[in-house]
């Protein structure tokens, strides 16, 4: 299977102090990854790297173009982002919103192409959000913005999506919504995910592999039934917060898909 | 919406054609009409008419910047970066006839840019463009550039200090074209960058993050932003004084009308800013005569409470 991102040696410093310290790793085409890690361990920073927002050392890859040389609106039709969404102040309609996900497509003076407006569609469509094109941001509950800021990367039509803490603040089912369309998108529209997740139970129970951070490192890497075990969780936490047994379905549960 | 911009451009262009007529002479009986409607009244009401574009549009720029519908060129300081430009040219520059005029406006950029880039790293360094970061940030350079114009003043004579408090209140009482024609190169110069970047305005909305990811060149946007909104905000405050609250009022009322799609809202901006500074100047002219008001007296007294009642409404 080919590689959709392909990490080697990625290095890098901020002001003086080592922030990523030699990380290696690749993401196949249409796998959905978590990447997981006390705070600190340079998750954001790794994430900025595969935006582009970084000069760093090494090599990051995505779909084979390396993401600090790469021009931003030709970077910005292989990668997404799902940022950690919070409040909008400006009255902005859902619409308009899922349209901001055409601009690497779009030239600075012309008006939307049918082209443009088909992928707005079909991105409210998929998510489900198209009932409420017409309402504003702002207007809306957390599990709904959430769903709006998927369709807005959706619509940009990129091979990777890369999200931030997609469920946080969110309540049980609507976690479970947008892990689901998340899910969707993955198996049926063929995304490869990445997404950086606080949360170790929808990390467990949704990816196919997840990537541990320890001090700007990878300290592990392997699917979720290996990762997810008292052992190297304490090593990765350093706390025994974690019992055995709530653990213990859902780690069946992900050997059983 | 198509409705709308009618209405907005017939508004706009009726008070360019209707406001030259109102004052206390009647200029099409009086035998020195022609020369009061060529000399004074059309200079004065083109003139009201950039300035609250230069005004509204950079306030809708600040906004889209600092992502806060609280900033404005005047909250931010910007205005008073831009009259201290100004001043210490008055006071210090050449004071040819057009070149002098110019130079005012060039100093006021100078300054205009200075106080946004002190603002902006201010803010930064205190991790956000929170409203309460940036007011006490615009607040605090507001405060050091009054101190420095009164300091210009106290070295002034009496004539030239008179000039400059006038000044200081806002107007637009000017003298033939050259005026407008000045405010127009500014103005045009800052139009133009402002409306190749309606698209990446819209994604400065959402933070800097995400309007990176999604390919805006954001450290570019953000110079030529700053560059034009300077530009506009030196121009009108080097001419008309630090008239306020315009850059305040006029993108809140088109956000309500027009969404906060800057593809749109530039426009109305642009109209509606226009329209309605020629509209305060008018009322300043016509409410006392013939004593004549300075249209930021109007300006100021409509935007101070309007910027309470946000500030409140926001808390």
């Amino acid at each position: 299977m080919n590689s959709a991102i392909q990490i080697k040696e990625l290095a890098l410093k901020l002001g003086g102090v080592s922030i990523l310290k030699g990380i290696s790793f690749s993401v196949a085409e249409g796998e959905y990854i978590s990447i997981i890690g006390p705070n600190g361990a340079g998750k954001t920073t790794l994430m900025r790297c595969l935006l582009g927002m970084y000069v760093y050392e090494g090599s990051v890859r995505i779909d084979g173009t390396e993401c600090s040389q790469a021009n931003s609106r030709e970077l910005a039709k292989t990668i997404s982002y799902v940022p950690q969404t919070h409040d909008m102040e400006f009255p902005l309609t859902v619409r308009d919103f899922v349209m901001m996900g055409r601009y690497p497509y779009l030239s600075p003076l012309a008006p939307a192409q049918k082209r443009d407006i088909e992928a707005v569609e079909k991105a409210l469509e998929v998510t489900g959000t198209g009932s409420f094109r017409d309402r504003l941001l702002r207007t809306l509950s957390g599990g709904e913005r959430q769903k709006v800021y998927i369709a807005a990367a959706l619509a940009q039509e990129t091979p990777v999506m890369l999200l931030d803490e997609p469920a946080t603040f969110l309540d049980w089912k609507h976690q479970a919504d947008v892990m689901q369309l998340l899910k969707k998108i993955n198996r049926e529209c063929g995304a490869t995910i990445v997404a950086v997740n606080h949360d170790l139970n929808s990390a467990a129970h949704w990816s196919d592999r997840i990537i541990a951070l320890k001090e700007g490192a990878v300290l592990l890497d392997g699917p979720p039934a290996e990762i997810i075990q008292p052992g190297p969780l304490k090593e990765l936490f350093e706390t025994t917060f974690i019992r055995k047994e709530t653990l213990a379905p859902i780690t069946k549960k992900n050997q059983a898909e | 919406m198509k409705l709308k911009f009618t209405i907005l451009i017939l508004l706009a262009t009726g008070s360019l054609l209707l406001f030259p007529m109102i004052g206390s002479t009647d200029v099409l009986n009086d035998p020195a009409g022609m020369e009061i409607l060529l000399k004074l009244r059309i200079p004065r009401v083109l003139t009201a008419f950039l300035a609250g574009i230069a005004l509204a549009t950079s306030g809708m720029i600040f906004q889209a910047l600092f992502r806060n519908p609280l900033s404005t060129p005047f909250t931010l300081g910007v205005s008073g970066g831009a009259a201290l430009g100004a001043a210490l040219w008055m006071r210090f520059g050449t004071a040819t006839a057009l070149a002098g005029i110019v130079g005012t406006s060039l100093a006021g950029f100078g300054g205009a840019l200075i106080a946004v880039t002190l603002v902006y790293g201010l803010a930064r360094a205190k991790g956000g463009f929170a409203t309460d970061t940036l007011l006490l940030a615009g607040v605090a350079v507001n405060f050091f550039f009054s101190s420095l114009i009164l300091l210009i003043q106290y070295f002034s004579d009496a004539g030239e200090t008179f000039r400059m408090i006038r000044w200081l209140m806002g107007g637009f009482s000017v003298i033939g074209f050259s005026t407008p024609i000045n405010l127009s190169l500014f103005v045009l110069a800052g139009l133009g960058v402002c409306a190749l970047l309606t698209r990446e305005m819209n994604l400065l909305l959402t933070g800097d993050e995400l309007a990176a990811a999604r390919g805006v060149n954001v450290k570019r946007t953000r110079k030529l932003l700053f560059f034009s909104a300077s530009l506009m905000t030196g121009a009108a405050v080097a001419f008309c004084g630090p008239v306020g609250f315009v850059g305040l009022m006029v993108p809140h009322i088109c956000r309500k009308l027009f969404g906060a799609d800057h593809r749109r809202l530039f426009p109305a901006v642009i109209l509606f800013g226009g329209l309605f500074m020629t509209v305060c100047d008018g009322l300043a002219r016509t409410l006392l005569a013939p004593i004549e008001m300075p249209a930021g007296l109007i300006t100021a007294l409509l935007g101070g409470p309007f910027f309470i009642w946000l500030l409140v409404k926001k808390s």
